[in-house]
């Protein structure tokens, strides 16, 4: 079997060759064509897992696929000046706002005819979640993967602690992990970025979807006495979550964490690429639990996509889009899966039967849910999201929480207002 | 025009109206070319990559460009990055203050350590050089791996210094060295200090070593004492290392940057003015104006300490 995907392999080589020498403007027949990718997937888990996906579909189309892997953090830092310059056909990209925002700029190309297609694929919210503001489809999902408290599943059996699902459920058992010696909520914002998960979360689950998406896209204002609340219960808990956050990286806390040292973390499923595979299928983890709103069936979560755009202006569009097509099938999802399975599939048919227990619950908890965000720096403009802005003011806010927050909120606010228009 | 010797008639010649002179020049064709070239090349460079960036940033802080698109995206704007810099931009203080300590603790902290090995040291003791070396190593290294080592010794449980001290991070007296806003910073100088008493001290090592050994001995036949020896005789005839190690001094502070950097990009206590600039100019959705506008008072600032030198070293020249 391997020798004949070998086989078929070097023959789509030599097609490629013959392909490369004639005329490069081959249009529609691009039969054997190149399509490049810029990726983002540079540690070496999701690097492989993403060959996978693409040999996969280079034997669907026939194409090659050449990759241009760059480091996670500089990728995005630098998209603005290779979407600018002579960017790959295909490039990762994350859905929402951080998406709609490089469309807008004329820096990506609408892909609303592969849409045409593979829309019977996705669930309507993948849709909205990879629709422009002029109503175009701009990107196509690939995976996503929420944000839970994730917990070490042999302490809890060794200590007898029961999942809690509201507040005063978690409040008693993070008391009893006290007294247990345990650090009940692991916690860690040195990067700036981990703590807007707690924040997404609480404003959920306090103002309802709605307000949260209305206060990404700056129609509600953030020294609105909602905003408020959401602080003032993130104090309650600080507490119960460990010291020191902003000193700690949450690759540290993951791990105390999985050490069970502190009793449960709340981060993207990601965490469990901090356990060995051994300890891997010791953590298992629940929904943020609900706060006693009237906002609490809503059952919000931040469950981030991440999958592909195509450049302004691709050398191979009819290549790029049969690509695009390949990776919004289940076939390729689940080749990429089969390597990395961190994450679930997008679409509709992915292969479920060879996912982890992990992986089982994660796709139920994402399903479960009516309003699923994507994440603060995913949903609102990236200038306000980024160290300059809201990473800087919730560490002001973890420093020092008995701050004054009418003048905290007024100053998020006049951040706000300073950004030039878009 | 005053009359020009004949031997330095030659650096003058070109810009001198008189065709006639040019046979009393000393030069040959192959001398002007190579002169000319000498003057061009570096003031083209000069031109290109320092002058004109620096008016275009000027130009550009009074506008507003996220980064994306042509010259007809840039919008004027007047006034307003500087306004929001100075009223509503909260990093900005913080990291105008951080630089001056920063400057200020090297230059009383960092550089006398620095000057006291190398005094020590110069005394020729036993194993001197081994002491040189370890001393010297951090300067080797890269400022990413310092800021990567120090790293290993803050953090806050599994670091190196709160394992010594016995605490983590649920004890209450526990330090969070990284996250502390009002520690952090002296953490970080610690850090950046390990890496410039070393960088000092070679430069005071070199010059202790050409200073003249008459000195000292007609010093100690006067009878004055070792501290005397080094406060009255030697510290001054170091003054051209002095204003070296100033100058450099100043500059080290002025571009702090990169283990603040990498410890958190300069948030929650570690803002530095270079680091500002950086994070307004970088990343998916830039502030160009706005970086640009910080970007010049870092500038305006650096003029002092630069005008400074520049005036000193025309002025000893003339002398």
């Amino acid at each position: 079997m391997a020798f004949l995907h070998g086989v078929r392999r070097s023959v789509v080589m030599t097609g490629l060759a013959v392909a490369a020498l004639s005329v490069s403007g081959i249009g529609a027949s691009a039969q054997g064509g190149v399509v490049t990718v810029g990726s983002n997937y540079s540690d070496a888990v999701p690097k492989a897992a993403f060959q996978a996906a693409l040999d996969y579909c280079a034997t669907v189309t026939g194409d090659t696929y050449t990759v241009n892997t760059v480091d996670h953090g500089t990728f995005q830092d630098q998209i603005n000046s290779y979407l600018q310059g002579t960017p790959d056909d295909v490039f990762t990209w994350f859905a929402g706002y951080r998406a709609k925002f490089f469309y807008d700029q004329g820096l990506a190309s609408s892909v609303s005819d592969v849409w045409a297609e593979i829309e019977s694929n996705y669930n309507p919210a993948f849709k909205s979640a990879s629709t422009g503001n002029d109503g175009e489809q701009i990107f196509v999902p690939f995976y996503n993967y929420p944000w839970v408290v994730i917990y070490n599943k042999a302490l809890w059996t060794e200590k007898n602690y029961a999942v809690p699902t509201d507040l005063a459920s978690f409040s008693a058992l993070a008391t009893q992990m006290q007294a247990d010696g345990l650090v009940p909520v692991a916690f860690a914002d040195k990067d700036g970025w981990p703590a807007m998960g707690t924040f997404d979360i609480l404003n959920m689950r306090v103002n309802g979807y709605d307000f949260h998406t209305g206060l990404m896209a700056g129609t509600e204002k953030w020294t609105d006495p909602k905003v408020t609340a959401v602080f003032e219960a993130w104090k309650t808990l600080l507490p119960v979550h460990q010291a020191g956050a902003l000193g700690r990286t949450w690759q540290e806390a993951a791990q105390d964490m999985i050490s069970g040292k502190a009793g449960m973390y709340f981060l993207g499923t990601f965490a469990g690429e901090q356990a060995t595979p051994e300890q891997r299928g010791n953590l298992d983890f629940f929904a943020f639990p609900t706060l006693g709103t009237e906002f609490d069936a809503q059952l919000g979560i931040d469950a981030p996509i991440d999958g592909f755009m195509l450049s302004r202006a691709p050398k191979n569009p009819e290549g790029a889009k049969a690509l695009l097509k390949c990776l919004s099938t289940g076939a390729a999802q689940n080749a990429f899966l089969a390597v990395s399975p961190n994450s679930v599939g997008a679409a509709n048919d992915v292969d479920t039967s060879g996912y982890t227990p992990f992986q089982a619950k994660s796709a139920e908890i994402i399903a479960s849910s009516g309003a699923i965000a994507q994440f603060l720096d995913r949903d609102t403009r990236p200038d306000f999201a980024g160290p300059n802005g809201m990473q800087g003011f919730l560490q002001s806010f973890l420093g020092e929480p008995e701050q004054d927050l009418a003048a905290f909120q007024q100053g998020i606010q006049d951040f706000w207002d300073t950004l030039p228009p878009q | 025009m005053p009359p020009v010797s004949p031997i330095l008639g030659g650096t003058g010649a070109s810009a001198s109206p008189g065709r006639r002179r040019r046979r009393y020049s000393t030069l040959t064709r192959v001398d002007r070319v190579i002169l000319l070239g000498m003057v061009a090349i570096p003031t083209f460079l000069v031109v290109f990559f320092i002058l004109l960036p620096t008016i275009l940033s000027v130009v550009l802080s009074f506008t507003s460009w996220n980064g994306i698109g042509g010259i007809d995206r840039i919008k004027f704007n007047g006034l307003d990055n500087y306004v929001n810099l100075f009223t509503k931009y909260k990093p900005f203080w913080p990291a105008f203050t951080h630089n001056i300590l920063w400057l200020a603790f090297f230059i009383f902290v960092a550089t006398p350590i620095g000057l006291f090995l190398a005094v020590l040291l110069d005394k020729g003791i036993r194993g001197t050089r081994v002491y040189q070396s370890v001393l010297y190593m951090p300067v080797v290294l890269s400022l990413a791996i310092v800021g990567f080592i120090w790293q290993l010794q803050y953090s806050p449980d599994q670091g190196f210094l709160n394992n010594v001290l016995g605490t983590t991070s649920r004890d209450p007296g526990f330090i969070d060295w990284l996250g502390d806003k009002d520690i952090n910073l002296w953490a970080v100088l610690v850090a950046a200090s390990w890496r410039h008493i070393g960088y000092v001290m070679v430069l005071y090592l070199a010059g202790l070593k050409a200073v003249d050994p008459g000195l000292r001995e007609a010093a100690q036949i006067d009878g004055a004492n070792e501290r005397q020896t080094f406060f009255r005789v030697v510290f001054p005839v170091l003054r051209p290392i002095n204003v070296v190690v100033l100058v450099i001094t100043v500059i080290e502070s002025l571009r702090a940057f990169d283990i603040a950097y990498i410890i958190n990009r300069g948030k929650n206590g570690l803002e530095l003015l270079s680091i500002l600039v950086t994070n307004n100019l970088i990343g998916e959705a830039s502030l160009i104006g706005f970086g640009s506008s910080i970007a010049v008072i870092l500038l305006l600032i650096s003029l002092g300490p630069i005008v400074y030198f520049l005036v000193r070293s025309v002025r000893e020249e003339a002398t």
